[in-house]
């Protein structure tokens, strides 16, 4: 527990990167599953189940992240995660409800008998539309400090649309990998749609989390910081521009760098988060608790860590197993 | 109603929604195992279609156990911070460990199990069965060493207010988990053999008369048969645990108000808790000392031994506890009943399922859903019989309570509560739909290798 020192500063900090490397998985992952259930209305019959059959394999396991994130921040830091989810408490109520009907949808719309397939594709969409608005609506008030104002509400909403339009993005450069001719080329009509809610998004939160607390602002904006920092923002310029000009050439003949879009999305959403727990760090309660002051009993955390060592590596190779097996254009899902 | 009430319900009706799904998909994953290699080992087409129709079952009831699940884990931040905070040094690292090694490695190899057969090989669409069917296993052995530490904690000892792990050993192997662990395995074992049984029982009376249907009947009623005796016996055992951790519970259990010998066992009676009586007794003499302490002179504890000076109930609400015990006694009966009918007429007429007479065939339809009785029954029995303790002797379930709204609650719940019952009528609608389709004879498509052109999702 000694090993690098004292165990009530590295133990925090480790288990602050462990939770943020899960949400960064899961807000890529499950964000591009929800984004396919976003773009949901946009596509006709046969479409919609080639769009399920993109991501039936993968969902559960995404969705799983979530349940890692919020099992480490209730596991590793239990005030914090009294205090934030009881602020959140009506989004993520919203956010369950919308998780729950997505989930079922991808089995009833398959199973239930056909007439009900148009309900349950509905409820498909409401559902990932519910749960990334939601989302959106938290990311919005977490950066305000969890305080319900008429501003800090209006923000909120605001950084909904975007986080939604962002998975619909992200959504839209993943169908562009798994499918081909018309929807293909329909998916690079909703990037090119989505790329912009990118834009507004990170524009928007990059503006108002600095002029929200003086202490984010400093950390940005202060010599010799803003010089070292200034790759990031540069680097998603940059990223934001080749995808614009990726999408205008896209799809190509032989289909290369049909991969690229979703490649470079994921770089955004990660540097984008790492601009975000740059800012919030050490705080996890925005402004009032820090992880070392919301971290359970070292020898808990210890025990935890353990296995996490083992058992995260495992569970990162049958991920990527379960890719590979499923990878290429998405091809009917069946049982046989 | 205040916030306190409104949050146990709402945590009530979430993990009560919630059990009725890993209740299955716990021992369907075997029983798909076992249909899986027996098909692997005689190469019988009446195992893969068994294997097909309950494999859809299978991944229908996972999507709504993952989704409800969710639901739980969020819902100890937003309704009960107390309870992290207080033991969350305990209860932090037993639900780490169910989500690393039982919730990532059924959820990935779910997609490989389902939509995998013909894309990887043979003996990997096993295994992933097999990896599946130990997943939800090992979901079941960490969710449950929780839920025993807290009716008998231990291994443990309180800084401040908190609690502090001093033997994780002691944590694991606390003193109801053997048995409570044991218990919700047989109780989901059954719950699978009588949903396949009824399922197939009601495929039978409409008419279907494939090779797969009669092998998933027997298969259904052998199982119940078999593992009914089993949970009775491990539910006595289970009950001697209790009596001597939790005597309150066990003394609302029996209704027994005054500590003595030859307490009588009470088949029905309505218990009082402002006269501190039971009404309408029907009862056998002796009969409760007999089963818990073998010995009809036997002292079994009363409720009034646990009632504070001022007046107050240091015991479980009587009544709730009382009722549920025999509904859940009462649909173990039924099981032990209907399944040792069916297999000693099996056995007797020597015609297999052709022997069973068409009434115990109805009568298996509705015990379908019998196993989701008895657990939520035996689940009520304990849960409310640990009240007014969260976790037994360390922290009260008020203490627990978040200091949110009460109507805020109370639309929650509500949305919940419209949502959960959608979806159940949905869930038996659907099955009930799959076993008619089965029976008009959906035909066993061959297996052809993917073709990039047709689109259908599963069925």
């Amino acid at each position: 527990m000694y090993l690098f020192g004292d165990p009530t500063v590295w133990l925090p900090v480790t288990f602050a990167a462990l939770m943020g490397f899960s949400i960064l998985i899961y807000v890529i992952l499950d964000g591009f599953d929800l984004g396919v259930g976003v773009l949901f209305p946009f596509a006709d019959g046969a479409e919609k189940d080639r769009m399920i059959a993109s991501i039936g394999p993968f969902w559960d396991a995404n969705e799983t992240w979530l349940v890692l994130a919020i099992g480490l921040l209730l596991v590793a830091f239990p005030t914090a995660h009294g205090a934030i989810l009881t602020a959140l408490y009506l989004p993520v109520a919203v956010m369950l409800i919308g998780l729950i009907l997505r989930g079922v949808a991808f089995e009833f719309r398959a199973k239930a008998p056909a007439p009900h397939k148009r309900a349950w594709n509905t409820a498909f969409f409401t559902g990932s539309l519910m749960t990334s608005l939601s989302q959106g609506f938290m990311l919005g008030l977490y950066i305000m400090g969890l305080q319900y104002t008429w501003a800090t509400v209006a923000f909120a909403g605001v950084t909904a649309v975007f986080l939604t339009v962002g998975y619909s993005f992200i959504g839209a450069t993943w169908l562009i990998i798994k499918t081909d001719e018309a929807l293909q080329l329909k998916a690079v009509q909703w990037a090119k749609g989505g790329i912009w809610g990118i834009v507004l998004g990170l524009s928007a939160i990059s503006l108002a989390s600095p002029l929200v607390s003086p202490r984010i602002f400093d950390k940005w904006f202060s010599f010799p910081e803003a010089i070292l920092l200034a790759p990031m923002p540069l680097m998603s310029a940059a990223l934001i521009a080749l995808l614009w000009l990726a999408l205008k050439r896209l799809p190509t003949r032989d289909d290369s760098f049909a991969w690229f879009p979703f490649a470079a999305s994921i770089v955004l959403f990660t540097l984008a988060f790492f601009g975000l727990a740059y800012s919030f760090y050490p705080y996890v309660v925005p402004e009032q608790l820090t992880i070392y002051e919301a971290a359970s009993a070292p020898e808990s955390l210890f025990i935890i860590l353990i296995g996490t060592c083992f058992v995260l590596p495992t569970i990162l190779g049958y991920t990527a197993l379960a890719y590979t097996v499923f990878r290429g254009k998405a091809t009917e899902l069946r049982y046989d | 109603m205040d916030t306190l009430l409104l949050s146990r319900i709402q945590f009530g009706a979430n993990i009560s929604f919630h059990i009725l799904f890993p209740t299955i998909t716990i021992a369907l994953g075997w029983v798909l195992l076992y249909f899986k290699l027996r098909f692997n080992f005689s190469n019988d087409m009446k195992w893969m279609e068994a294997y097909r129709f309950w494999v859809k079952v299978f991944a229908l009831s996972f999507a709504m156990g993952v989704v409800s699940g969710i639901t739980m884990s969020f819902q100890f931040g937003t309704n009960w911070p107390g309870f992290m905070e207080t033991v969350g040094n305990i209860a932090g690292p037993l639900l780490a460990y169910e989500v690393l090694t039982a919730f990532f490695l059924e959820a990935v190899f779910l997609g490989i199990m389902l939509f995998g057969f013909s894309r990887v090989p043979g003996w990997l669409h096993t295994l992933a069965t097999f990896l599946v069917a130990f997943g939800t296993t090992m979901s079941a052995f960490w969710i449950l060493v929780l839920n025993s530490w807290m009716h008998t904690p231990a291994g443990f000892e309180m800084r401040d207010g908190v609690a502090h792990a001093t033997d994780w050993f002691a944590i694991i192997f606390n003193p109801s988990m053997p048995y409570r662990l044991a218990h919700m395995l047989l109780a989901s074992g059954l719950t699978v053999a009588f949903l396949i049984a009824g399922l197939s029982a009601f495929r039978w009376l409409i008419g279907d008369r494939s090779a797969g249907v009669r092998t998933t009947l027997r298969t259904g009623l052998t199982l119940g048969a078999m593992l009914i005796p089993v949970q009775i016996f491990m539910g006595d055992l289970h009950g001697l645990n209790t009596l001597e951790y939790q005597p309150q519970k066990v003394a609302a259990m029996e209704g027994n108000w005054e500590t003595g010998p030859n307490v009588p066992l009470l088949l029905f009676a309505i218990p009082d808790e402002e006269a501190r009586a039971n009404r309408f007794e029907v009862a056998i003499p002796n009969g409760a000392s007999l089963i818990l302490t073998h010995d009809p002179d036997g002292v079994v504890p009363g409720l009034n031994d646990f009632v504070a000076e001022d007046g107050t109930a240091l015991h479980p609400p009587v009544a709730p506890v009382f009722y549920s015990f025999r509904i859940m006694v009462g649909t173990g009966m039924a099981m032990l009943l209907l399944s040792w009918a069916a297999v000693g007429l099996m056995i007797y007429k020597r015609r297999g399922v052709d022997g069973l007479p068409k009434p115990l065939l109805w009568g298996l339809v509705p015990m379908a859903f019998s196993g989701w009785v008895a657990t939520l029954a035996g689940w009520y029995t304990t849960e409310i019989g640990r009240q007014p303790w969260l976790v037994q002797g360390v922290m009260t379930t008020e203490q627990a309570v978040a200091d949110v709204p009460a109507p805020m609650v109370a639309s929650t719940l509500i949305a919940y509560l419209v949502v959960y019952a959608l979806l159940l009528t949905a869930y038996i609608g659907v099955l009930f739909y799959l076993a008619r389709k089965a029976t008009k004879g959906e035909p066993i498509r061959p297996r052809v290798p993917p073709s990039g052109e047709a689109i259908v999702a599963a069925e």
